[in-house]
């Protein structure tokens, strides 16, 4: 039999430390839904979502009855909705119904309004990136997403600015609710195809009509692991933070499989990112000061996110065949109250921030700036984060909140998003090369064939 | 279907016996038991046990709940597997 002590560590993991399964998503492929009417796609949309997905929910809460481990969030993802729709032209009445399909059934969130569009932009592409704004504003639980740059095809500028204007015009459009469309809108760099974790979830084109994808956490876990070996060196720290991702990792796993084979629906990959919450005792920030910090931001911070990252992956790629996602340890700013703590302070601002993105496994994400910030610096904010995750082969995204009508103070957008303070950018700007626009070339490392 | 069930709280009397009333009656044998009090007050009861046919994990769960508000103790019924995964190889 297991032994006492193993079994009271698992369980207080979970009552103690805030381990859980962050969400079981469900990833659709739609690519059988298109044709070249606008009403019909939609129609059939919906119907493959309800029809795929109509026990989705209750046999998820069913599997967190049976291993008592919570299981937070249940969401859908689907194919990248500017192919979908591009030979009808019915992005929004396709959102609306992702929108309506999500809500009957019982669905937080439904990512995939996406675009991938790092080496060029079709007509058709263009149009749908315009149509986000008005869906993100007119839809509750739609996510969208757009990926700018690879590290194979280099950086589309053209895009950039776009997207620039794109997260304006959203925080313009829903700034009665706090600007959340930005909320809800990721801009990436080497977006990967089976990430679990919203607002960036999209089904991959080269994934299989229905998949299960897992996102576990545990911050709280690691940090309670780190607690126990205070003074001790490096590579003690890196192997314990491996063994509690290993652990944590193993239990995604089985949840994995078994939603899988009670929905019938093949098995994807378990992404473990250390995705923080605003709770106490849940958050990212404090594992890197338990690592010896005397406050996120200081000296020293992007070394040990570094070996946090590191050792995450490596303890997950040790329990699991299928890891994949994105894998790491996720900074968002509004969701993390150590991370929330460092910057009300003044011990952490945008550099440090930008710095972390280079070894964290995503980028700057829900990061609330002055409602005034220019569409072109946005663009530019966005250019630096693609350039990070092009020139080192990783994943980088921008998730930023324009805040309409404030310059300074705290937004508040509820929930698992938590609330930010607005985040000080400086004052230069580099609205001349924005103006540019073209295509920042791939880098000589990306030639490797 | 063999689950754990764990018992945590302050120790008083009669939480074993409960707890093992309620799980005959919902048809469930104790393969296995462990329980340790910690410095003469934190009490903590894990048990290995075979679920009868016909009955889930939350039948069992419920049951039990209703010992749990007795006795001010926390009870959780899980499948195995969990602990599995997470310990062997």
């Amino acid at each position: 039999m297991l032994n006492h002590n193993e079994i009271i560590q698992t369980i207080t993991m979970i009552k103690d430390l805030h381990l859980d399964i962050r969400t079981v998503t469900m990833h659709i492929s739609l690519f059988d839904c298109i044709t070249d009417d606008a009403d019909r796609t939609a129609g059939k949309v919906y119907d493959k979502l309800t029809s795929k997905a109509k026990n989705f929910v209750s046999i998820v809460n069913g599997i967190q009855t049976k291993y008592g481990i919570p299981i937070v969030n249940k969401r859908l993802s689907v194919s990248p909705i500017s192919l979908i729709g591009a030979a009808s032209g019915g992005y929004e009445k396709i959102a609306l119904a992702m929108d309506k399909a999500a809500k009957e059934l019982n669905i937080n969130f439904i990512g995939g309004y996406s675009a991938i569009v790092q080496k060029g932009m079709t007509k058709q592409e263009e149009e749908f990136i315009h149509t986000i704004p008005k869906v993100l504003s007119e839809t509750d639980v739609v996510c969208s997403s757009v990926n700018v740059g690879s590290t194979k095809a280099g950086i589309n500028m053209d895009a950039v600015r776009l997207m620039g204007e794109i997260i304006k015009e959203t925080a313009e459009k829903t700034k009665d609710a706090n600007c959340i469309g930005c909320a809800k809108l990721v801009v990436f760099a080497n977006a990967v195809e089976d990430n679990p974790f919203m607002a960036g979830s999209f089904n991959g084109i080269s994934e299989g009509d229905c998949v299960i994808n897992v996102g576990i956490s545990g911050p709280g876990v690691v940090k309670a692991a780190i607690e126990r070996i205070k003074g001790q060196d490096c590579s003690v720290l890196s192997e314990t933070i491996k063994n509690t991702a290993f652990k944590i990792s193993r239990m995604g796993e089985l949840v994995g499989r078994e939603a899988a084979k009670q929905l019938n629906a093949e098995f994807g990959i378990i992404d473990l990112s250390l995705a923080p919450t605003p709770e106490v005792g849940d958050s990212v920030g404090e594992v890197l000061e338990e690592m010896g910090l005397s406050s996120v931001g200081a000296h020293g911070t992007t070394a040990c996110l570094a070996m946090l990252n590191d050792a995450v992956k490596k303890g997950g790629s040790m329990a699991s065949s299928r890891v994949g996602g994105l894998s790491g340890a996720f900074i968002p700013v509004s969701e993390d109250i150590g991370m929330i703590r460092a910057v009300k302070s003044g011990a952490l601002g945008m550099d440090k921030l930008e710095a972390m993105t280079s070894v964290c496994s995503v980028g700057l994400d829900m990061i609330a700036i002055p409602g005034s910030t220019s569409a072109k610096t946005i663009a530019a904010i966005i250019a630096d984060e693609a350039a990070i995750g092009v020139i080192n082969g990783k994943t980088t995204a921008v998730r930023i909140i324009p805040v309409i009508g404030k310059e300074e103070g705290e937004v508040e957008f509820g929930g698992l998003m938590g609330r930010a303070p607005i985040m000080n950018i400086g004052n230069g700007n580099a609205d001349a090369f924005i103006d540019r626009g073209g295509h920042i070339p791939a880098p000589i490392h990306s030639y490797r064939n | 279907m063999r689950a754990i069930v764990s018992v945590l709280g302050k120790d008083t009397k009669g939480i074993i016996a409960n707890v093992s009333m309620t799980l005959y009656k919902q048809d469930a044998n104790i393969i296995d038991i462990s329980q340790t009090v910690l410095q003469n007050e934190y009490f903590t009861m894990i048990m290995l046990v075979e679920i009868g046919e016909g009955k889930t994990i939350d039948d069992l769960s419920k049951a039990l709940d209703v010992v749990a508000k007795e006795f001010k103790v926390e009870i959780r019924v899980q499948h195995e597997d969990i602990f599995n995964s997470m310990h062997r190889i």
